[in-house]
């Protein structure tokens, strides 16, 4: 199963809890547990704040777009078979780009000294994930891409349901469009 | 996110509750620094209280780094108490329990 989605947002800090919540909701096919769930939570939240607060920054303009696949390949974290599977998320902006991308990635550096903020938004992105990428252009923009294996032991509970059942659900209707 | 604070035995206790993330870090930094500014002269402790904080994000461990400093200005030590187990992780991660130790 290879399942995905594509997000685009205004680059608006209320937006922000759109986008993780919406992201979590779309890992759920993945059935993670409440504590992949807060860290795929947390690690799109920290993506997003980047482009909000450093990408566009002070004009408050922009577009963010964010892209899912989530990739059921039946195998777990630990090897065991099991219903998760590996979560990608790209998170892509078009503001000014980062000038020096490994001086980005060291904890607690911040470019906005003044501002409060922790510098610590990569380093948890990329203690939160299992794979981690960036890829930025001065003046073009920022894509972010993450990667987490997502799995939970396979038990009766966490079994998907067989074909037929899926088929029978979307008959009922119970699955939207 | 909400803060609600109260002093009890010269301890400000500041009960924050909801989600922190930069939409509304700083609406809550005001609210804490006007108690921090309110207190300062009655308190020997503070407390941040994040037993009903559902969510935080680094955006959080910026805000809590910066109350550290106003209440260090004011020569009162800060403590975290009862974070949930999520936040408890970006908590323990940033090595902010170094500075603002947990109950």
């Amino acid at each position: 199963m290879c399942n995905y989605m594509k997000l685009e947002i205004a680059a608006r800090s209320e937006n922000e809890r759109f986008a993780r919540s919406a992201v979590a909701a779309f890992a759920l096919c993945l059935n993670p547990s409440l504590s992949e769930l807060s860290d795929i939570k947390t690690v799109v939240s920290e993506g997003v704040t980047n482009a909000i607060v450093h990408a566009y920054g002070k004009s408050g303009k922009g577009a963010i777009r964010i892209e899912c696949t989530a990739e059921n390949n039946g195998v777990g974290a630990d090897g065991q078979e099991c219903t998760g599977g590996i979560l990608h998320i790209a998170i892509t902006d078009y503001g000014c780009g980062i000038e020096d991308v490994e001086q980005a990635l060291t904890p607690f550096y911040t470019t906005l000294e003044n501002e409060e903020r922790s510098g610590m938004g990569f380093t948890v992105m990329q203690t939160f994930c299992d794979g981690f990428a960036v890829e930025s252009t001065r003046g073009q923009g920022t894509s972010v891409r993450l990667t987490k294996r997502i799995g939970l032991p396979l038990t009766e509970d966490t079994q998907p349901p067989c074909e037929g059942e899926l088929v029978g659900l979307e008959k009922d209707g119970v699955h939207a469009g | 996110m909400q803060v609600r604070a109260r002093l009890d035995d010269k301890i400000l206790y500041m009960e924050l509750s909801g989600e922190i993330d930069q939409h509304n870090a700083a609406r809550t930094r005001q609210a804490v620094d006007q108690y921090a500014d309110h207190y300062c002269a009655n308190a020997e402790k503070a407390v941040f209280d994040l037993q009903n904080v559902s969510f935080m994000d680094s955006t959080g461990i910026g805000f809590l780094i910066g109350r550290y400093k106003k209440f260090t200005r004011y020569g009162i030590p800060v403590y975290i108490a009862n974070p949930s187990t999520a936040t408890n992780r970006i908590l323990q991660m940033s090595g902010i329990y170094t500075l603002i130790p947990k109950l």
